[in-house]
């Protein structure tokens, strides 16, 4: 329906669109439901696990270590910004994948668990094939604290919540279950193409 | 919570101060939603832009078919001035939820509860506290700090000031940042660790803690009540905005 009187404010023409419902940001905005947890890097550790089995496991030297991966990407958040031209560093979970020895994956579903208890759902294969990272650096800068830091996971293809925040596993499901966000009603999955937000989008 | 978006009519439109107005939407789709949750709003232009944005719930659950919500202008904004500027009683827009996780309380959570806000933060606080008056629920202990330039700037200000005279249990802390009236007696600083160890003092350790404003105001003040001791998971925060106050 149209809102009367309501022209849109005229923006600079952005270089690509933005997705439905969207409006870009220069700005980087934060969305946590809590206070930001202050993780120390060293007794931070990164698990893999499957039914109660450690598949790989990480302290900060050794993911430091294994090869890193840049992505320059766009990023989407639920609460409506969106923000181009983004630089992030980190190691692929490819790569994870490899340096622990595991071919197939474990199970079709995810679930990311974080210092202070966040955890978000995502299906395995959104991780593989170059699409997601364990981020460290964002714009050639230490990840902050605020934005997820030290270390994140980070998928952008999909609305930023699924990027958890202050990174300490991902277990392996054989079915999809809901995170934090999604018991609360939001998408399981979460396209922002879609503008899968909420339930039932 | 309810997804699909719906039409919202404007029955009402009130002057809180100069920056913020409140508006009062009948959405009769919109089921009851809980203290601290918000909604989405969508506008449409002719050429078929469209530009959504949250909107934190003001009023209570028990007002039945209608909902407040409070918008505070930023200048160079798309989205509010196009509130303070053009919208008015009949007007319709969509609207979607109640959206929103754990940053919702109801009485029946209890207390001692420390709200903190900065700006229009307040106004899903505003949402518990007038829950808690129309569920009667006196004897639950909250403070309510509430960070604003001016004093002309405080939104709420005569509902809040006599909420608090009639309420023992509840207490009411403004702090001014940037004017402060001849003769205030209140705080006159951004809130930090000295003035959050006051309140506590006066509430006694809080159960549950609401912090909700700009997102600058957020991370400090969350930070500063961790750092404190107050458990992280006690702590629910709401991020209003890219920019502090
Ligand atoms: C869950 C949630 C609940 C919210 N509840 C409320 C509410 O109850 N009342 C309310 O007034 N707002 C609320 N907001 C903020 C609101 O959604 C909009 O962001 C705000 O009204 C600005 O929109 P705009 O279109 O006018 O400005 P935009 O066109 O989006 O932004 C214009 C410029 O202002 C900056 N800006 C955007 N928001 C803010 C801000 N809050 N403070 C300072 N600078 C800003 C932007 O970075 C940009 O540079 C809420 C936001 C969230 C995420």
């Amino acid at each position: 329906m149209l809102s009367r009187g309501f022209f849109g404010k005229k923006r600079p023409e952005a270089s690509r669109p933005v997705p439905p419902g969207q409006y870009l940001e220069d700005g980087f905005p934060v969305l946590s439901a809590g206070p930001t947890p202050r993780v120390d890097l060293a007794t931070w550790d990164l698990t893999f696990e499957s039914d109660g089995e450690v598949l790989g496991k990480w302290d900060w030297e050794q993911l430091k270590s294994l090869p890193a991966t840049d992505m320059h990407v766009d990023l989407h958040c639920v609460t409506k910004w969106s923000k181009h031209d983004t630089d992030w560093r980190g190691v692929s979970i490819d790569d994870l994948f490899e340096a622990a020895g595991i071919t197939d994956p474990p199970g079709d579903y995810v679930m990311a668990y974080s210092d202070g208890g966040y955890t978000t759902n995502l299906p395995t294969e959104d991780l593989l094939d170059g699409k997601a990272l364990i981020a460290y650096e964002y714009d050639g800068e230490p990840l902050e604290p605020a934005h997820g830091g030290p270390v994140r996971l980070f998928v952008p293809h999909l609305y930023l919540w699924k990027s958890a925040k202050w990174i300490r596993g991902l277990r392996f499901m054989e079915q999809d279950a809901p995170g934090f966000w999604e018991a609360y009603g939001y998408h399981m999955y979460g396209d922002p193409w879609k503008e899968q937000r909420y339930i039932g989008d | 919570m309810t997804t699909g978006w719906q039409i919202a009519t404007v029955e009402a439109v009130k002057t809180e101060t100069d920056r913020a107005k409140t508006f009062v939407l009948s959405a009769p789709g919109i089921s009851r939603f809980r203290p601290g949750q918000h909604i989405d709003i969508r506008l449409t232009a002719p050429d078929g832009y469209q530009a959504q944005r949250s909107y934190s719930i003001a009023s209570p659950p028990e007002d039945s078919g209608v909902l407040e919500v409070t918008v505070e202008l930023i200048e160079d904004g798309e989205v509010s001035p196009y509130f303070h500027e053009v919208v008015r009683a009949g007007d319709q827009f969509e609207i979607r939820g109640p959206i929103g996780g754990p940053f919702t309380w109801q009485s029946t959570e209890g207390g001692p509860l420390l709200l903190i806000a900065g700006g229009s933060g307040i106004v899903p606080l505003m949402s518990m506290l007038r829950h808690r008056s129309a569920s009667s629920a006196f004897n639950i202990p909250v403070l309510l700090l509430y960070s604003s330039r001016s004093l002309d700037d405080v939104i709420y200000r005569e509902e809040l000031e006599s909420m608090a005279a009639q309420d023992d249990h509840l207490q009411v802390d403004f702090t001014l940042t940037r004017q402060r009236p001849d003769g205030w007696s209140g705080y006159e600083r951004r809130v930090d660790d000295e003035m959050l160890g006051e309140v506590i003092e006066k509430l006694g350790a809080p159960r549950l803690s609401y912090v909700c404003g700009p997102t600058a105001f957020v991370e400090s003040v969350a930070s500063a009540l961790v750092e404190r001791g107050l458990e992280a998971d006690s702590i629910r925060t709401e991020r209003f905005g890219p920019s502090g106050t």
